[in-house]
């Protein structure tokens, strides 16, 4: 089961501005509670900022969604930006691919239950509700920081290797990286509110919860 | 004089570490701290440092104050949610604490229980923030206060962390959530501090230089392996190695005499860690000129 949910408006204009689009949609999960009507309506209220939305299955299938992006690379180069419309794990997959390119979310993932594992990847989503991947490079600090912080690095990171982990790199060294390639590293000066813990969907809760 | 006063009226500021004991024999400590009483500022302690079970940050700042000297309660992310460090933070005040050094905290996994659940529900910054909600009578949900604290807030830096920008990025996320005063992890490389206080002086909040008393050339090539942000110079550590042991600590009075002077031009004050070594810190505060 999958459930997503598109982020308010409000918080899309600020990251999107009047910048060109290029829109890259997923189809693969999308059959169960995926906004697909709120979805089409802000595609349209875009306008003519869209240079082009393309569907493709399975987003998070690395391989092929590399294909993809190869496919479709002039229209990507006329877009300032790349909206993926997917999991969480969709959004970590294309902006690993589009390095050089600034890629935002349009969702917040609530549940991925048992979709994991389907293609392995090297990326996870917690389902936390409140994706941060616009404010990270795409680099998800939750899955990838074991303190899970939002607002910077601890200091405990030693050439680049985080403390806890070192086989893993420090995920503010990688967000760090990516942004500065980039050019976009005021991204990270906006102070994050602590996490709405309540956003999480609790297997127990989750009927109720996405009926509403 | 209260710690914040002298904030803003001394030129140099003083401050040791106390870390409670694992168990419940206060005297050493205590005993440790009379001996600086009156000759430091404020005494930070520790809040179960390195992750590992002991006496609590609270209660030892609480015996602090109750003897006459000025604690700076150290408060970590790692063992509460926010209903418990919002409470922790009343607590300390109706102890008579008022200083209150906001930390991430070490992760359990480097302890010596490290099949603890983390917490982190909040972050050293968000901590900021809800101390000085509550300062200003609100929890952090907006609810209101019957009666509110008062504290001054700090945080900490890792000048010698990677990457340098993100750290001096996150200090400035700290000081616009209300830290008044920073300490920083053991500097023993003078130039390339002078490098970091060049970005971060104009941030215009005191920032306290941490000095660790080097016992061994050994304890200095541990930290060089395993301690991010610590790089102890060649010429320190063979220093080190070519004293006889009984003189280790009158060289290493000397070392960070060395330091503390360079620091004078270039911070507001130092952060004294002598990780056990408390007896010999009178040595180095009159060998500074400190007291």
């Amino acid at each position: 089961m999958l459930v997503v949910q598109l982020k308010t408006e409000d918080e899309l204009r600020l990251k999107i501005a009047d910048n060109k689009v290029f829109i890259i949609e997923c189809l693969g999960c999308q059959d169960v509670y995926f906004p697909n009507k709120e979805v089409d309506e802000y595609i349209r209220s875009l306008e003519k900022q869209v240079i082009a939305r393309v569907r493709l299955d399975y987003l998070c299938n690395r391989d092929y969604a590399s294909a993809y992006i190869k496919a479709y690379d002039k229209q990507i180069q006329k877009a300032q930006i790349v909206l993926v419309i997917s999991c969480g794990v969709g959004m970590q997959v294309i902006s690993s691919l589009l390095d050089h390119k600034i890629v935002y979310t349009c969702c917040d993932t609530l549940y991925l239950n048992g979709f994991q594992g389907l293609s392995a990847q090297p990326f996870d989503c917690y389902q936390c509700g409140e994706c941060y991947l616009n404010y990270t490079g795409g680099v998800c600090p939750l899955t990838n920081c074991p303190k899970e912080l939002i607002n910077g690095p601890c200091g405990g990171a030693r050439d680049g290797k985080c403390e806890v982990n070192p086989d893993a790199d420090c995920a503010w060294a990688v967000i760090y990286e990516r942004l500065y390639k980039l050019n976009k590293l005021d991204i990270v000066k906006k102070i994050l509110k602590p996490r709405d813990h309540s956003r999480i969907i609790s297997q127990s809760l989750s009927r109720e919860r996405i009926k509403r | 004089m209260s710690f914040s006063e002298k904030l803003r009226e001394k030129n140099f500021i003083v401050t040791a570490e106390v870390g409670p004991p694992k168990g419940v024999n206060i005297n050493r400590i205590l005993d440790e701290a009379e001996l600086l009483k009156g000759k430091v500022d404020a005494f930070n302690v520790t809040d179960l440092q390195s992750s590992v079970m002991r006496l609590g940050s609270l209660a030892v700042s609480h015996l602090l104050q109750e003897r006459g000297m000025e604690a700076i309660f150290q408060m970590t992310c790692r063992d509460r949610n926010r209903l418990s460090l919002q409470s922790d933070l009343l607590n300390a005040y109706v102890l008579g604490i008022r200083n209150v050094l906001a930390l991430t905290g070490d992760h359990p996994s480097l302890g010596d229980h490290p099949n603890a659940k983390s917490v982190f529900d909040l972050d050293s910054v968000s901590l900021l923030q809800v101390a000085s909600n509550l300062m200003d009578g609100r929890d952090m949900n907006g609810n209101e206060l019957d009666g509110k604290p008062d504290f001054c807030l700090g945080a900490v830096v890792n000048p010698g962390a990677d990457p340098y920008e993100l750290q001096l990025l996150k200090m400035q996320k700290k000081i616009d959530c209300g830290a008044k005063f920073i300490q920083t992890q053991a500097i023993f490389d003078l130039e390339k501090f002078g490098e970091f206080m060049n970005q971060a002086q104009r941030f215009g909040v005191p920032i306290l230089g941490g000095i660790i008393i080097l016992k061994s050339a050994g304890m200095a090539k541990f930290m060089n392996e395993n301690i991010a942000g610590i790089s102890v110079p060649e010429k320190y550590i063979e220093r080190m190695i070519q004293i006889a042991r009984e003189d280790r600590p009158k060289v290493a009075v000397e070392i960070a005499n060395e330091l503390v002077e360079g620091m004078k031009t270039l911070c507001q004050g130092v952060h004294i860690m002598a990780l056990g070594w408390e007896r010999y810190v009178p040595d180095l505060l009159e060998a500074s000129a400190l007291i």
